[in-house]
């Protein structure tokens, strides 16, 4: 019965993802005066990559490589907790799954650099090796943010925090450790992967970096994590730090803000350098999140 | 401008000198004389920048004209050095040790025109065509229409039309020729 | 420290083939630590050279149908331009003329897009990287000649180094004539290919892989310098 209640949640986040991607790749063009994509391009962008008819695979890590990717993104799923007191939308949640998640993160990036690595183009390596040193730095400010709220509520049970959380707007995270939530916010930014910190795939610098090998289905399974990864990485710092959702209109609502605050950031600013983004991860978040972890304890 | 022409010419035997403008000239030399001429430039009268090196098919004299052209940016001078040399064996000293810029329009000169520059680097190198094993194509009696159509499949049905004529018939067709 | 060489170049025989065949390509005699000696040949034995296989559609009708609706509405353009055609895309994915609205998207890399536009002359030297460009691209693929160049030579007709007529060298799907077509024209030619693909005519890849021989021989007509397998996907 679990089961059956995590696919129907699945099925839910990746419709939301697609119509999401769809409709912020609509935003962006009008915010450059275009008319943009319609909403529903995700949607036949997928179907043509599943529908492509020739595959070449250079190996099986090759092979492996999306297939890791994919179930990092599904892995961080299965243990999030979608809607608060809701038995149906919690998924597995359990205690400590919040260093679970942060594990999945990872394996993620891992599997793609190992199948990019056999793909064997130079600039999937480039773009793999300065994806996994910007995440790397990424990781330090989010891991002190995540340490200094498992303080806070001395807990690391996601479920749990939420639960701490409820009861009014003061109760919320951003409210009653700001600093924490504001190391983890701008290590957000680099998670989510838009400009200033999109060096890693930047189109015009390095074609596409990591995937630059990967066709067809491959291409497809990366399409699918990446918007179900953009969805659940918003609803995460949701739970996180705004206070969870009671209900799935709150929770659209707020993983959308959440993640427009991204697209906003990406819209406005240029493109950061690799070793640019990797002092700047190391200097202000790192300082935001060693003073929360201070202030808490 | 007037008085470094009169300067090269105290030097070395110029056997014409064409003024185009007030800034620019051509002067003619020797072959034997040319590279001199322009290290001269270069290095006496601060002709610093190197523009190009190109070369025309004088066919009927069975020679080839080489032309160095060179600028002076900080007083705006121009001036080309120009030069004959033989179409049989075509040889000419390389002057990549003075810009090293020039070692690419000699690359392209020998395989555009096959004429040799000995020391220069990468010279044997193919510069745009790649596997070529004709007769260097720019040298004029290169049919290039007769190689292209031999070789690249012309769609039928072209036609030609003289642009005169065809005006002609399109504006005055009542007009009896 | 210099390496010690542990193989013999073999020269290849002195045959209008081998030409121009690259020392780095010379087929060499390979002496393996335990002794054992063998020949290498680069260009066979570094890459796999299948030939490529046409691939059948899907018998199931309507899912045909569908699929092929949604290949013609996710069109992603290789971005390579050939020749002065290349400054006419560009535009196409600014506000005046926006081809995402389309469906059209470009990618930097072959192996995820699906149409190629040859974007005006195509000299012998590029037609080399083209074709290239091409076999690594997957099925179904699709070919748009740009310009007058692509159709039959246009200004370059009788030039030594520019190919005459691109469905040569390459099925060709759509043709957008003109020196230079506008950005407007290249938006119906878009619309042409999607008409094609919707009626199930955009089978240029299997057509390729059907003829490949007949193709093959007239590339390497044209490049003498060849230096590859003669497959690359």
């Amino acid at each position: 019965m679990k089961i059956l209640y995590v696919l129907f949640s699945f099925f839910i986040i990746l419709n939301y993802g697609l119509l999401q991607t769809g409709f912020i790749r609509r935003i962006t063009a009008r915010v450059g005066k275009r008319i943009g994509v319609p909403f529903y391009q995700p949607y036949i962008d997928l179907v043509k990559n599943y529908a492509i008819r020739s595959q070449f695979s250079h190996g099986v890590m090759f092979y492996l490589g999306p297939v890791f990717r994919l179930s990092g993104g599904i892995g961080i799923f299965l243990f999030m907790p979608l809607i608060y007191g809701n038995e149906m939308f919690s998924n597995f949640s359990m205690s400590g799954d919040l260093i679970l998640i942060l594990y999945f993160m990872f394996i993620g990036m891992l599997g793609m650099a190992l199948g990019a690595g056999e793909g064997g183009h130079p600039y999937s390596i480039i773009g793999i090796t300065r994806g996994l040193s910007q995440f790397t730095t990424i990781e330090v400010p989010m891991t002190l943010a995540v340490i200094s709220i498992a303080a806070q509520y001395q807990t690391l049970s996601i479920s749990e925090i939420v639960a701490a959380q409820q009861g009014g707007f003061m109760n919320w995270t951003i409210m009653t450790n700001p600093l924490a939530t504001a190391a983890a916010m701008l290590a957000f930014l680099g998670m989510i992967g838009y400009a200033p910190f999109n060096v890693v795939n930047a189109p015009q610098e390095n074609p596409l970096g990591p995937p630059t090998e990967f066709h067809g289905t491959f291409l497809g399974m990366l399409q699918t994590n990446r918007v179900i990864l953009h969805v659940i990485e918003s609803i995460l710092f949701m739970n996180l730090f705004f206070g969870g959702a009671t209900n799935w209109l709150a929770l659209i609502v707020k993983a959308f803000i959440i993640y427009f605050y991204a697209v906003f950031i990406g819209t406005v600013f240029p493109r950061f350098r690799i070793d640019q983004s990797i002092k700047w991860f190391l200097f202000i978040p790192t300082i935001l999140g060693i003073l929360a972890v201070i202030f808490i304890s | 401008m007037k008085d470094i022409i009169e300067n090269i010419q105290t030097k070395f035997s110029i056997s014409e000198v064409t003024k185009q403008r007030d800034n620019q000239y051509f002067i003619s030399v020797e072959k034997k004389d040319a590279v001199q001429v322009v290290t001269y430039l270069k290095d006496i009268e601060k002709f610093s920048n190197f523009i190009l090196l190109t070369a025309v098919d004088w066919i009927e004299k069975g020679q080839f004209q080489l032309t160095y052209l060179l600028s002076d940016p900080i007083n705006k001078l121009d001036i080309g050095v120009r030069t004959f040399i033989e179409r049989e064996n075509a040889t000419m000293d390389s002057a990549h040790h003075l810009w090293e810029h020039t070692a690419t329009f000699q690359r392209e000169l020998k395989e555009m025109f096959g004429i040799d520059f000995p020391g220069s680097p990468r010279v044997d190198e193919p510069f745009l065509l790649e596997g070529w094993d004709n007769i260097p194509p720019m040298r004029r009696e290169f049919d290039t229409k007769k190689y292209s159509e031999e070789t690249y499949f012309p769609r039928p049905g072209r036609t030609t039309n003289d642009p005169a004529e065809h005006m002609k018939k399109k504006l005055y067709p009542n007009e009896k020729k | 420290m210099a390496e010690e060489k542990n193989y013999k170049i073999i020269q290849p025989e002195d045959t209008e083939e081998n030409k121009f065949l690259k020392p780095e390509n010379y087929k060499r005699e390979v002496t393996a630590p335990d002794g054992e000696t063998f020949v290498v040949d680069p260009i066979n034995d570094y890459f796999c050279d299948a030939k490529p296989q046409p691939h059948a559609p899907n018998t199931i009708k309507i899912v045909e149908k569908f699929l092929n609706w949604a290949r013609s509405e996710s069109i992603w353009v290789l971005g390579y331009g050939t020749g002065c055609g290349s400054i006419e895309i560009y535009p196409l994915m600014t506000p005046r003329f926006d081809a995402y609205r389309f469906g059209v998207q470009q990618r930097p890399t072959p192996r995820q897009s699906n149409l190629f536009i040859i974007s005006g002359y195509l000299s012998v030297k590029t037609l080399k990287r083209a074709i290239r460009s091409y076999e690594q691209m997957p099925s179904p693929k699709y070919v748009m000649g740009l310009g007058s160049c692509t159709i039959n030579g246009g200004m370059y007709w009788d030039s030594y180094n520019t190919i005459n007529r691109l469905d040569q060298y390459m099925p060709v799907d759509v043709y957008v004539a003109g020196c230079m077509p506008r950005p407007e024209a290249l938006l119906a030619g878009f619309m042409e290919l999607k008409k094609r693909i919707k009626e199930g005519k955009g089978e240029g890849a299997n057509e390729y892989a059907e003829k490949f021989d007949w193709y093959k021989a007239n590339q390497k007509k044209v490049i003498k310098d060849w230096n590859m397998p003669d497959y690359n996907w």
